[in-house]
């Protein structure tokens, strides 16, 4: 017993170390949006400590100017912008997550079914996604927030369902090499239920692409959500969100002020970060080279 | 291949008539109850829904909206009850204007930019490339077009920093007016075909044919221009018009930022007030020039591609 445990730790440590070595061998790019990416889950994790006041407190007059008081000023309300982007870290961002893990699961879920079952059901459900994807994204979600009314959670599940699609195509064409294999085959004649072929065999052969989407799917949720919220269709005051808070405080720019383009900046380094991030992700699963 | 291609985007375009209107038939309450408000009494209601046909089943409805459509009649504003079609053609004709400006800067200059990226392979330019089109490939719109308005116009003042345009203005003045909004599309749709424009140039230059060419002695320069590029227009030509499917889309943000009176702002002051009939007509024209710029993009593909054009 005690064997295995140490076993278990020197294993682990082991990882540790491997895993330090990987990142310390990582290009400048990749440790740069590895940093970023600790730094924005550290604040949303600890907003409400590393905030100075209240997520929609009102503390000063409307627009009040940078001072040692309000860091970055205040907004069109009188509230501190700092505290705003800081509660903004966890909102904007988590909707972003939840919304990208929602479309995962179902789009993944139905496009690993699709290649599995094959049939009508690949068919049918290839079909509807084709349609839905000649839909530009941000139109799509446009016309169904308008028929669904504007909410937070009409917002996921419309952002959610039009990503699953997306993600469908990736899944189904990922696992349909694997399903070709003769291990699935195998499996298939040994008797195993479906569920246990998806998650036994299938998933782990296919778990590498499908990381990799996974960090651009969440760019393009959190672009196009940070977009509709700039637009006034995407989530709500009074709550905390870096695209409405450009909308909110956008008169100011015409008198000279950065405080419209912070807000803008955090979307901006985040989608940067996780770029560099997938980028250096990608050139260590694939092995390709760009040297020919 | 073709025709196939075709007879697909134009039932495509078909479903797609489908869901907006099945989508907003699917509302509770309808246009009647929307309009007369707080006034509504169920005679009245009625009364409306027999006048604007909303009694008829749903299939009727459909084939006489549909019917409409094809002769360009978009029906009636539930907001201030005027006719959709006197506003739609100078907002369409504004947004247009503005995609086509950014696209004939854009075109052009991404596609030298990719073929110096290609040419000069690996080197400082090419990298710093790589690392400026990633990031504003990832930079929301706004922040683009907020940066550019804050340099370009409050700080400098080149450019009037709103774009409001109207009936009268003249051609360059319209010009003037869009200039600022269409180099921000530039910036961010430029990344894209920069890119797409080195790896075709990349991917060809791996050939055998291009290894002869710079064997035997030509300049670089020439090789690329004369042996690779005539065979990558293909791919770039498809992304050409996959990026000005992009650009109608992009256009809405840049023209709140903006208040560029084009068919974005529109559609967004629509879905404010969930003033249906416009959202659907918007909708519709957005997504059925998204999947006609796209069925032009494979179609040209094909069309450049003998071995696309005579299957075995």
């Amino acid at each position: 017993m005690r064997l295995i445990t140490a076993d278990k730790i020197s294993l682990s440590a082991d990882r540790l170390s491997r895993a330090y070595q990987l990142l310390t061998e990582a290009p400048l790019s990749a440790k740069f949006g590895i940093i970023v990416i600790a730094v924005y889950i550290f604040v949303a994790l600890f907003a409400p400590w590393v905030a100075p006041f209240g997520e929609s407190e009102i503390v000063g007059r409307k627009f009040q100017p940078w001072d040692d008081q309000f860091f970055l000023g205040t907004d069109h309300l009188g509230r501190d912008m700092l505290t705003r982007i800081v509660f903004g870290a966890r909102n904007t961002v988590g909707i972003a997550l939840l919304t990208t893990i929602l479309a995962f699961v179902l789009g993944g879920v139905l496009g690993i079914l699709a290649a599995v079952v094959g049939g009508w059901v690949d068919q049918l459900l290839s079909r509807i996604v084709d349609v839905f994807m000649a839909i530009p994204a941000l139109i799509f979600a446009m016309l169904l927030l308008s028929i669904f009314g504007t909410s937070i959670v009409n917002l996921i599940v419309i952002m959610s369902v039009i990503d699953a699609t997306r993600i469908f195509r990736i899944a189904r064409a990922v696992s349909m090499n694997v399903v070709v294999m003769d291990y699935i085959e195998a499996a298939r004649v040994r008797g195993e239920k479906l569920p246990w072929i998806i998650v036994q065999e299938i998933l782990p052969n296919i778990s590498a692409p499908l990381a990799a989407e996974f960090g651009l799917r969440f760019c393009f949720v959190f672009l196009t959500i940070s977009a509709l919220s700039f637009l006034g269709l995407g989530i709500q005051p009074p709550i905390a969100d870096w695209g409405s808070m450009v909308r909110q405080t956008a008169v100011l720019i015409t008198f000279d002020d950065y405080t419209p383009l912070i807000p803008a900046a955090a979307i901006a380094l985040l989608t940067v970060a996780v770029n560099f991030v997938i980028d250096w992700f990608l050139h260590k699963t694939s092995g390709l080279k760009d040297e020919h | 291949m073709l025709l196939q291609r075709i007879l697909l985007g134009l039932l495509t375009l078909f479903a797609i008539t489908l869901i907006i209107f099945l989508g907003v038939s699917m509302l509770p309450g309808d246009a009647a109850e929307a309009i007369l408000g707080q006034a509504a009494t169920p005679e009245t209601v009625a009364a409306l829904r027999k006048q604007l046909g909303l009694d008829l089943p749903a299939h009727t409805r459909y084939l006489t909206w549909l019917g409409n459509i094809l002769q360009g009649d978009f029906g009636v504003s539930i907001g201030n009850g005027r006719e959709i079609n006197e506003v739609l053609g100078t907002r369409l004709y504004n947004t247009i204007f503005l995609a086509a400006f950014a696209a004939c800067i854009a075109v052009p200059l991404a596609v030298i930019l990719g073929i110096l990226a290609a040419l000069y392979r690996n080197s400082f330019y090419d990298r710093s490339v790589n690392i400026v089109t990633l990031s504003s490939i990832s930079t929301p719109e706004f922040f683009v077009a907020y940066i550019l308005l804050l340099l370009v116009s409050v700080k400098a003042g080149w450019l009037p920093s709103l774009s409001n345009v109207r009936v009268d203005t003249t051609f360059a003045e319209h010009l003037e007016k869009t200039l600022l909004p269409a180099l921000v599309l530039t910036l961010v749709s430029m990344a894209h075909m920069m890119r797409m424009t080195r790896a075709a140039l990349i991917n060809l230059l791996s050939n055998a044919y291009i290894e002869m060419a710079t064997l035997k002695g030509l300049k670089r320069f020439r090789v690329i221009i004369h042996h690779a590029l005539p065979n990558a227009w293909a791919p770039i030509v498809n992304v050409i018009v996959l990026n000005l499917a992009y650009l109608i889309v992009g256009v809405i943000v840049v023209e709140v930022v903006f208040v560029y009176p084009g068919l974005g702002q529109y559609l967004v002051d629509a879905v404010q007030r969930r003033d249906m009939p416009v959202v659907q007509a918007c909708c519709l024209i957005f997504a059925a020039t998204y999947v006609l710029l796209n069925l032009i993009a494979d179609v040209l593909s094909i069309l450049t591609n003998p071995r696309l054009l005579h299957p075995k």
